[in-house]
């Protein structure tokens, strides 16, 4: 009864599979692989993409630890110590966490889950893709040829701005910003589309898996926030080219502009970081507990209560600032607030382990050690909120430690369980459960000793962002166990990549659904084909697999002869209509180049908009030309079998 | 990743052309550099030829953003802009534009703050150290333009009282412009 | 040299552990009221978290070995409408006892934070403190001109008198913060800001900059020496005072160098020619016990390396190196060692 219907999408059915692997092929070769448009190849490049940026920033991280293991040490000076600081947090929050967690994911899963072919706006989602690596070189290239960015990944003006910040570093930072939000606002419209129109029937929004409620709730908030964060630094962009004054407080520009504006985005991106990690696991507990999930609408409204809320929060970075009474008391309630709907995850999930039969599989270990490192970091997050406690810890090694709790814990420890998981999907081929395990032991035990120890460093009021220290303030010893922590962590991520590239070559088979588990994306051959679903299937419950009928219906009257999805409404999932998707294209690609000359040229001229603008319309025009036939708009879709609803 | 390859190279290639120098930022400078002009002037007459053995510009003072922002603080701080304004003139000449008394090249700037000049400008020998007044000679020459725009500062956290140097239009000197004189 | 017996080696390991936790740069060793109320909140807190932690993670434990299997295969999923009913009631009690609890941190918090910000006496003393790149301008601001103390990078105030610190920034945006005394605050371009301070114990604290303000943000320590009223009446006494006249011949040889050199362009040295406010005011140099931002102690080495090579000490901070001659070096070190 379970796996009805992965057992009957594998069996090959001859012309019609031979017709859709025509229609939905993408092309290959050098030029292939840039007019690739399948949400399969670009998640895996998103994720890919982003793992690099994890290992640089990184190796990054490694530096710091090196530097600042012993007093007076001098590997690094001033200058690369901030240059490689401020490049560490911009990579891990613009590069790494939101791309892999919500992009690299997104996109690869989210079709998959919802039951169709293809994403919704492929070649934007491409073009994102494209826009992204840019941003990432721009950051990196800099770094590597001193311009840089040393302002912090916040970078605060007045320090960012104009005049104390000379040359083109800030600038550097500020469009790559401007990049990667671009990228993530694209593939937000590319996944909140598919999640509302592209769902199975079936699938109505009461049977949404939470990972999909996530990936929709994460859409919405990186459209509200990432435009504050672009506002922002173009601003500053301006200020600093242009000769703008918004952050010049002799003419009446204002220096906490900058700071609420920055911060608008920046809370809103630590759920946008931590929810896929909460979705990670609320996909994994029901796997490895088998059964249903407890608390299905308490979840699901605590994500939304947390995207939501998290708009609500930001001054809780600018405590320090001397805000009157009133404003903090009320950001502190909203801050503590927020812990509600977290707590709320969390109880559920302890009942769901409590009431199933928990099976300790390697994808499962990395949740355990998400329960325990989140917990930690969420609950100094409670001191944090309180405004006087804040005061004393704000900008400190114990705020270093707070946050590495959180989004290591939140989003790094789901993220290798996610992969452990998925991965058999992407690559077909099992992952070593021992290395698993060293891997996890290996970093879990290396995180904490190099973060637990930080919040003792803080307490004994060692600031954030130091490039040194003297032997006189006694933090010598407690360092250089913090670095020591760093490199078992190390190790630990040397062994997952010795994991992933054994599994690559010699990994057993994975097979369709080797965790038996109960979303649709194991309904289909790992890794899937282009076409994802042979038969597009329908939906009979919030875990598709699991609860699919013997007899559970499939769509027919899906063209296969061109890239055609079927499209539901947003509420109940109905079939209404059927959109054929654009196919393979160089454009996006061109677009993006064009683009990525006019932003970097504006780093030098503002001139280069005017002048950029003009290949960015040539590409434009060549995305946007019509094609040669427009598909059948009428809906001549119907089931096969019964359909419950 | 076959992609990035390409893309990397002409990335790298744009930007190296663009100029690395331009963020180089010496902290610390090497000594002979941070020594003061310390020669005696013998007299106060120059006939004709330069009155010190001007070193060779380092051309990283010109080349370097840092460098250059360096000068543009150390002009208020040593309070050029006392008799200069803000390079509008006053006590002093004015220096955003394109008349040079004595010259425009940035050793006959070195000559000038070290030596001093008739007629008020006061002679900085013994106090300002060589790799600043280099500094302070390149930010002069940035306030009419005759620096790379992206050398030359921003605007700065103050009231606006002009364009930023790097708004400044190249312009051409005229009045003594700098060739050594035979 | 004589190798370390074991156990002394063992002892001074642990020394030296030890040493990581106390010390008077501590949060958690207030001086004075405000640090000491924080520091009650942040125990009450950290109980009350801890208690949570080990309520969840012996909940997890617990319900990890409860039905743990360890069979290889995937079991088939199951269903259980009874557990989901029990599970309700347990979550529901959960969350309301959370909701209180949380309510309880907000009351807390609330009340601490009136308590640290909303002092009132009728008779403090007003500093304003200055953030530059990268030292701390001090001011004791008085209605008569030459009855304001200037001075840098420490704060004299007399133990058990409520203090009120005005800030400002020069540049860029630094905080204020002495963790034994209060909690931080920003320091910003633009804006001034006021709140308490109060150290009830005699005693050296230290402090540093909290916010990350450019290359020297780490070398940017400031520290505030409490005294007893008649040493902090004595020191205000002789801070008021111009710079005496060196009396012995090194020392006026030293004036001479200070007055001829790259010094008088950016320091103030009270009734002499030197004036200007770019760097800190040394007219009392020699009363402080430490230089540089409190990097260095303020001894005849310190300062002869600082001056002559002070890109050394902190790359990239405002003073130009001084290359100066051997003799006019050491008198311009005896002078500025008179400037008591």
């Amino acid at each position: 009864m379970n796996m009805a219907l992965s057992e009957q999408i594998v069996i090959p059915q001859g012309n019609a599979e031979l017709r859709l692997a025509r229609t939905w092929a993408q092309p290959r070769g050098f030029w292939g692989w840039f007019m690739n448009v399948h949400h399969t190849a670009i998640g895996v490049r998103f994720m890919v993409t982003s793992f690099i940026f994890f290992l640089l920033g990184g190796v990054l991280a490694a530096m710091m630890r090196l530097q600042l293991s012993r007093p007076e040490n001098g590997v690094l000076g001033p200058d690369l110590y901030n240059q490689v600081f401020t490049v560490h947090g911009s990579t891990m929050i613009f590069l790494f966490a939101v791309p892999m967690m919500f992009q690299g994911f997104g996109v690869y899963l989210v079709p998959l889950i919802c039951g169709t072919r293809n994403i919704a706006f492929p070649r934007l989602n491409a073009f994102s893709y494209y826009l992204y690596v840019v941003g990432g070189l721009l950051l990196w290239v800099g770094l590597l040829l001193k311009t840089g960015a040393d302002a912090g990944w916040f970078s605060y003006v007045p320090l960012s701005g104009p005049e104390f910040t000379p040359g083109k570093r800030s600038d550097f930072w500020a469009q790559m910003i401007t990049f990667t939000e671009v990228s993530a606002l694209g593939v937000a419209i590319c996944i909140a589309t598919t999640i509302l129109r592209q769902r199975a029937p079936g699938m109505t929004l009461n049977r949404m898996p939470i990972i999909l409620w996530e990936k929709l709730v994460i859409s919405m908030a990186v459209i509200f926030a990432m435009p504050a964060v672009m506002v922002v630094s173009s601003m500053l962009l301006m200020d600093r080219t242009i000769n703008t004054q918004f952050f010049n407080p002799s003419v009446g520009g204002d220096v906490l502009l900058y700071q609420h504006l920055f911060w608008f985005f920046g809370h809103p991106e630590v759920y946008i970081i931590f929810l896929p990690g909460t979705a990670i696991v609320s996909t994994l507990v029901p796997v490895f507990t088998r059964r249903h999930i407890f608390g299905y609408i308490p979840i699901v409204t605590s994500v939304v209560a947390t995207a939501f809320l998290g708009f609500g929060v930001w001054v809780h970075h600018m405590f320090a600032t001397g805000l009157p009474q009133m404003s903090e008391s009320f950001f502190t309630a909203a801050s503590l607030m927020i812990v509600v709907p977290t707590a709320v995850q969390f109880y559920c999930w302890l009942a769901t382990i409590w009431h199933g039969r928990l099976q300790l599989k390697l994808p499962m270990l990395w949740v355990f050690g998400f329960f325990f490192v989140f917990l930690i970091g969420g609950l100094s997050g409670v001191m944090l909120a309180s405004v006087p406690v804040d005061w004393q810890v704000h900008d400190t090694f114990f705020v270093v430690a707070h946050f590495h709790y959180v989004l290591i814990g939140g989003a790094l420890f789901p993220m290798f369980g996610g992969l452990y998981f998925w991965i058999p999907k992407i690559t077909g081929r099992m992952m070593n459960d021992f290395l698993g395990k060293l891997h996890f032991w290996l970093f879990f035990i290396g995180f904490n000793v190099t973060f637990f120890t930080m919040h003792f460093l803080g307490l004994r009021g060692m600031p954030r962002r130091v490039y040194t220290y003297t032997p006189e303030m006694h933090w010598g010893g407690l360092n250089m166990l913090a670095s020591g922590g760093a490199l078992i962590m190390v190790a630990g991520v040397i062994v997952f990549l010795v994991n992933f590239f054994q599994s690559r070559a010699t990994g057993r088979l994975a097979g369709p659904n080797p965790w038996a588990a109960g979303s649709l994306e194991w309904a289909v051959p790992s890794p899937p084909p282009h076409y994802n679903f042979l038969e597009l299937p329908t939906v009979n419950g919030r875990e598709a697999v699991w609860d699919a009928l013997p007899n559970q219906p499939i769509v027919t009257g899906v063209r296969d002869d061109i890239p055609e999805v079927l499209v539901t409404n947003s509420l109940d999932s109905e079939p209404q209509h059927k959109d054929e998707l654009p196919g393979p294209s160089i454009w996006p690609f061109l677009t993006s180049i064009a683009v990525s000359i006019a932003f970097i040229w504006s780093i030098f001229s503002s001139w280069g908009i005017a002048y950029g603008a003009i290949p960015v319309v040539i590409t434009l025009i060549g995305w946007l030309w019509p094609r040669g036939h427009s598909p059948a708009p009428r809906l001549e879709t119907r089931m096969e079998g019964t359909w419950t609803r | 990743m076959r992609g990035y390859i390409p893309l990397s190279i002409l990335l790298a290639s744009a930007l190296v052309l663009a100029g690395c120098k331009r963020e180089e930022r010496e902290l610390r400078p090497s000594p002979p550099a941070s020594e003061v002009v310390n020669e005696t002037q013998v007299s106060g007459l120059n006939p004709g030829a330069n009155p010190l053995p001007t070193p060779p510009t380092p051309a990283m003072y010109e080349e370097s953003a840092y460098a250059v922002s360096e000068g543009k603080r150390l002009f208020n701080q040593y309070n050029c802009s006392g008799c200069h304004a803000n390079g509008g003139g006053g006590i002093g000449p004015p220096l955003m534009d394109n008349y040079w008394v004595y010259g425009s090249q940035p050793q006959n700037i070195f000559t000038t703050i070290v030596e001093g000049r008739p007629n008020g400008m006061p002679s900085f020998r013994n106090r300002i150290p060589q790799y600043q007044v280099w500094e302070i000679a390149a930010y002069v020459r940035s306030m009419s333009g005759l620096l790379p725009k992206d050398v030359a500062p921003s605007r700065s956290d103050q009231l606006y009282v002009r364009p930023p140097e790097q708004s400044m239009p190249k312009q051409t000197p005229v009045g003594v412009t700098g060739e050594p004189q035979k | 040299m004589n190798p370390i017996p074991p156990i002394s080696g063992l002892g001074s390991a642990v020394a030296l552990f030890l040493a990581q936790f106390t010390g008077e740069h501590n949060s958690l060793h207030p001086a004075g009221p405000q640090a000491s109320d924080i520091e009650w909140l942040y125990w009450v807190i950290f109980w009350i978290i801890f208690v949570a932690f080990i309520l969840m993670i012996t909940g997890f434990a617990r319900a990890a070995a409860r039905n743990r299997t360890q069979a290889a295969e995937m079991l088939p999923i199951m269903s259980d409408p009874e557990g989901d009913r029990r599970a309700t009631w347990a979550v529901s009690s959960a969350v309301a006892i959370t909701v209180l609890t949380l309510f309880a941190v907000l009351f807390m918090s609330v009340i601490t934070g009136k308590k640290v910000e909303g002092r009132t006496s009728t008779n403090p003393i007003t500093i304003q403190i200055t953030g530059h790149q990268w030292w701390w301008e001090v001011q004791y601001p008085s209605p008569q001109a030459d009855q304001t103390i200037t001075t840098a990078n420490e704060i004299h105030i007399p133990v058990g008198r409520p203090v009120v610190i005005l800030t400002s920034s020069a540049d860029v945006i630094h905080s204020f913060w002495a963790p034994s005394v209060n909690g931080k605050r920003d320091l910003l371009p633009g804006y001034s800001s006021a709140f308490w301070i109060q150290i009830d114990k005699p005693g050296t604290y230290p402090g540093r900059c909290a916010e990350f303000c450019g290359l020297q943000h780490a070398h940017m320590g400031f520290s505030i020496i409490a005294e007893d009223d008649n040493t902090f009446k004595q020191w205000e006494q002789q801070q008021l005072k111009p710079a005496a006249d060196p009396a012995d011949p090194e020392a006026a040889h030293g004036k001479q160098v200070f007055a001829t050199h790259a010094c008088i362009m950016c320091h103030t040295i009270r009734g002499t020619d030197a004036g200007s406010r770019m760097g800190p005011d040394l007219t009392h140099l020699g009363s402080r016990q430490m230089i540089a931002a409190e990097t260095l102690p303020n001894t005849r080495g310190a300062l002869a390396g600082w001056i002559i090579d002070p890109q050394r000490i902190k790359p990239g901070n405002h003073m130009a190196p001084n290359l100066l001659e051997p003799d006019d070096l050491q008198a311009l070190i005896t002078y500025l060692q008179t400037l008591q």
